[in-house]
């Protein structure tokens, strides 16, 4: 089950008009290493997991990479809500209007549809957790490239922060694994 | 929402923030006493904010977790990303 709050995770202020930056911005609405996917990927590994700490840490990062979402969502959307059709023509997010107009969709940067063979599940945790802590660092790798891309300032504070998230939940996936390989050597199973 | 609209909402999200990370932290680190004391006293300060918060702005959460005043409150604007 899931609850909704109206408010963002944490504030989106986007001080310029910008097509081509906001289609870049969809690389983390709709790429493999984007937000969808990140939420997707954990929220779905939890079935199996042997631990409950492991659980947690799935569940609670999977929710919170839903509200980044949200807010790389919402950058996309603003930097083209008031564009006139002048500042699309002729940029990269020509593309994406003429199939879907200004919303956003889930789309990597260059138009490539989402698809869920972008995660993965092995039903192994030391696996999938390895998986989880390589996603983290190229999402990290990802939003390094899109605030070189962007100079709105605005929106690379938002993008810093989002950045400073995938160091953390690094973090926490590692201190996971610690604790499962520990739980597996102590069940000796193979 | 703007002006004071803008502040009480960065507050309600700093707070929150300070939350969820403890969260993640204490799913990693369940006996770490001083961390639990920490989240007990933010989730108070929460409580509080979040009363505030409401009583000017309406619901926060769907599904219950907020009151609404009649009529229903819940479909006003703003949404999340028409905030300015």
């Amino acid at each position: 089950m899931w609850i909704y709050q109206k408010t963002l995770q944490y504030p989106v202020k986007v001080d310029t008009i910008n097509p081509q930056l906001a289609q870049m911005m969809l690389e983390q609405f709709g790429g493999p290493d984007g937000e969808l996917s990140a939420g997707i990927r954990y929220l779905t590994q939890r079935y199996y997991m042997p631990l409950n700490e492991a659980k947690a840490v799935l569940t609670d990062i999977g929710t919170e990479e839903l509200a980044h979402w949200e807010i790389i969502g919402t950058i996309a959307w603003k930097l083209v809500k008031n564009a006139p059709m002048e500042k699309i023509r002729g940029t990269a997010f020509e593309g994406h209007f003429a199939n879907c107009g200004r919303n956003p969709f889930p789309h990597n940067a260059a138009g490539v549809p989402w698809t869920a063979g972008y995660i993965a599940v092995k039903s192994d945790p030391v696996a999938d957790l390895h998986e989880d802590m390589a996603a983290e660092e190229k999402a990290r790798a990802t939003y390094e490239h899109l605030i070189q891309l962007s100079e709105d300032r605005g929106v690379n504070d938002t993008l810093s922060f989002l950045r400073e998230r995938e160091i953390v939940h690094f973090q926490r996936f590692g201190e996971t694994l610690d604790k499962v390989q520990e739980y597996m050597s102590r069940k000796k199973y193979y | 929402m703007n002006g004071q609209g803008d502040n009480d909402v960065e507050r309600l999200q700093a707070i929150q923030f300070s939350i969820l990370d403890l969260n993640l932290y204490l799913d990693t680190h369940p006996a770490d006493k001083k961390a639990m004391m920490d989240f007990d006293a933010l989730m108070k300060q929460f409580e509080m904010e979040k009363r505030n918060f409401e009583s000017k702005y309406g619901p926060l959460a769907n599904y219950g977790y907020s009151p609404s005043q009649y009529p229903w409150q819940w479909i006003n604007a703003p949404w999340p990303w028409e905030m300015r």
